[in-house]
């Protein structure tokens, strides 16, 4: 592979990723190809389904190559790791780099919501996030996406072409300037660059 | 996304805490801060607009209701019921005729139904006392009042089925005027007081405190600090139920509580 195609630093602190209908297959693809040592901790906010408490961290974690975990109310978020905003609950991220959590109404239909995933992560991180959006059946996340960008952050969506359901990637690339619209496989190949990057 | 400075949030508490004695500086920073913005989006205000509006006591009122998080179900995480059903309360039984049990921060009060069905159901409803609280008086009273949006109940009754309830939760309800309107001998021996769990004293002892979902919304600090409250407010080997995703971990008050189930965070107090 010649020169990247990506402009990387090592300022970023934290990665978040949106996802919904379709975006299952994209997820564990992501997670089973990440560097043994990528250094920041990965936050998802993925739609699931309400009342299945067990079997998505599971499932994810068979295949990822970082340790996937659903995080307690006030728990620190810590680089080296991957977690997953539990089932009925929103995920947000607080000044002073935890998490809290919040059963506060629906948004975009949806608890967990990606846009309070994203937004609140936008928030605390500023410039030094990296926003991911996947396929998605629903608007959430766009709004997100937007945030992350107005604050300086960087961000990449899925390839609306190789989306299962391109409504989510799409909402976000109206609303916002989107860094980098990428296949699955070319995120894969983005988390090997930036990893180089804190070499 | 709109956003508010911490500056101005603190106006807001400030004034909250002089005029009327309620504490929010150690709420959960990011959904305070929605709350916020969510009231001056509803009532169309801004900062300084709103701090002149919190000088109405009655303006007040709904400003409670509304900075507080009221989005609950009945039955919410099936097997915790299951757990309280087949293993606490039985161990409760074993050595008290009576049990005293405190419901902290009920909200609408769907889990104050939710129990008193689920002991009905035990056919000991007449054995338990229950206390239920919250700091917002109008939500109390729609505690009490039991009538309930009937889209809600469409999700209520999933739950019950996978509590795997002995009859139907329609059988606890009637509809009228599109709502559903819960049996009322259920709560009749429920006290529902108006209790702050951040100013409000330590005021009886009980076998069994449920707070889901509450102290989320609290920061570390005070979530200590109302755990010291309830770990006071429990007999010893008594019951404290917390959310799923909250843990005692981190407290200061983890070492007085053994873990009696993780999956539900049941825990048990072991030490005065």
């Amino acid at each position: 592979m010649g020169m990247s195609r990506f402009t990387l630093n090592n300022k970023y602190k934290a990665v978040v990723i949106g996802g919904s209908a379709g975006s299952f297959q994209g997820i564990v693809k992501i997670l089973s190809h990440l560097p043994p040592d990528f250094p920041l901790p990965i936050i998802m906010c993925l739609h699931r389904l309400k009342h299945v408490r067990n079997g998505f961290v599971e499932a994810l974690s068979i295949k990822s190559i970082m340790e996937v975990t659903e995080p307690y109310d006030k728990e620190g978020i810590k680089k080296g790791k991957v977690y997953l905003a539990p089932a009925n609950y929103h995920l947000c991220v607080e000044l002073g780099h935890y998490f809290s959590l919040s059963t506060e109404e629906m948004i975009n239909n949806s608890r967990p919501a990606i846009d309070l995933t994203l937004g609140t992560a936008a928030y605390v991180y500023r410039d030094k996030l990296i926003g991911i959006l996947l396929s998605g059946a629903n608007r959430d996340g766009g709004l997100g996406m937007k945030y992350i960008k107005d604050r300086g952050g960087l961000t990449i969506v899925q390839d609306p072409k190789e989306c299962m359901i391109d409504t989510m990637p799409n909402a976000a690339i109206n609303a916002t300037a989107i860094d980098y619209v990428l296949k699955v496989d070319e995120i894969v190949e983005f988390f090997t660059e930036l990893n180089k990057q804190y070499k | 996304m709109k956003e508010i400075d911490i500056a101005d949030l603190k106006r807001i508490t400030e004034l909250v805490k002089t005029k009327y004695n309620y504490d929010f500086t150690n709420y959960a920073m990011s959904s305070f801060k929605r709350r916020i913005l969510r009231i001056l989006e509803l009532h169309n205000l801004n900062v300084d607009e709103l701090i002149k509006k919190l000088y109405d006591p009655a303006f007040m009122e709904d400003f409670l209701n509304e900075i507080t998080v009221n989005v609950t179900e009945m039955f919410r995480d099936p097997p915790f019921w299951r757990v309280l059903r087949d293993d606490i309360i039985p161990a409760i039984m074993l050595n008290h005729q009576k049990i005293r049990i405190w419901h902290a921060g009920c909200s609408s009060g769907e889990e104050v139904f939710s129990m008193a069905i689920m002991l009905r159901e035990m056919g000991i409803l007449d054995n338990v006392s229950l206390i239920a609280t919250d700091l917002d008086s109008n939500i109390l009273d729609n505690a009490k009042a039991g009538v309930y949006n009937l889209k809600n109940m469409e999700l209520n009754e999933k739950n019950y089925i996978r509590f795997q309830g002995t009859s139907s939760l329609s059988k606890y309800y009637k509809e009228s005027n599109g709502k559903a309107v819960m049996d009322k001998t259920l709560v009749e021996n429920v006290s529902y007081r108006k209790h702050d769990l951040v100013k409000g004293e330590v005021f009886n002892k009980f076998d069994l405190v449920l707070c889901r979902n509450v102290m989320i919304y609290f920061n570390q600090t005070l979530q200590n600090e109302v755990l010291k409250k309830f770990h006071e407010s429990l007999f010893k080997y008594g019951y404290l139920a917390i959310g799923s995703k909250e843990s005692l971990i981190w407290c200061d008050i983890a070492s007085k509580f053994i873990v009696v189930n993780n999956e539900e965070k049941v825990y048990k107090k072991i030490k005065d």
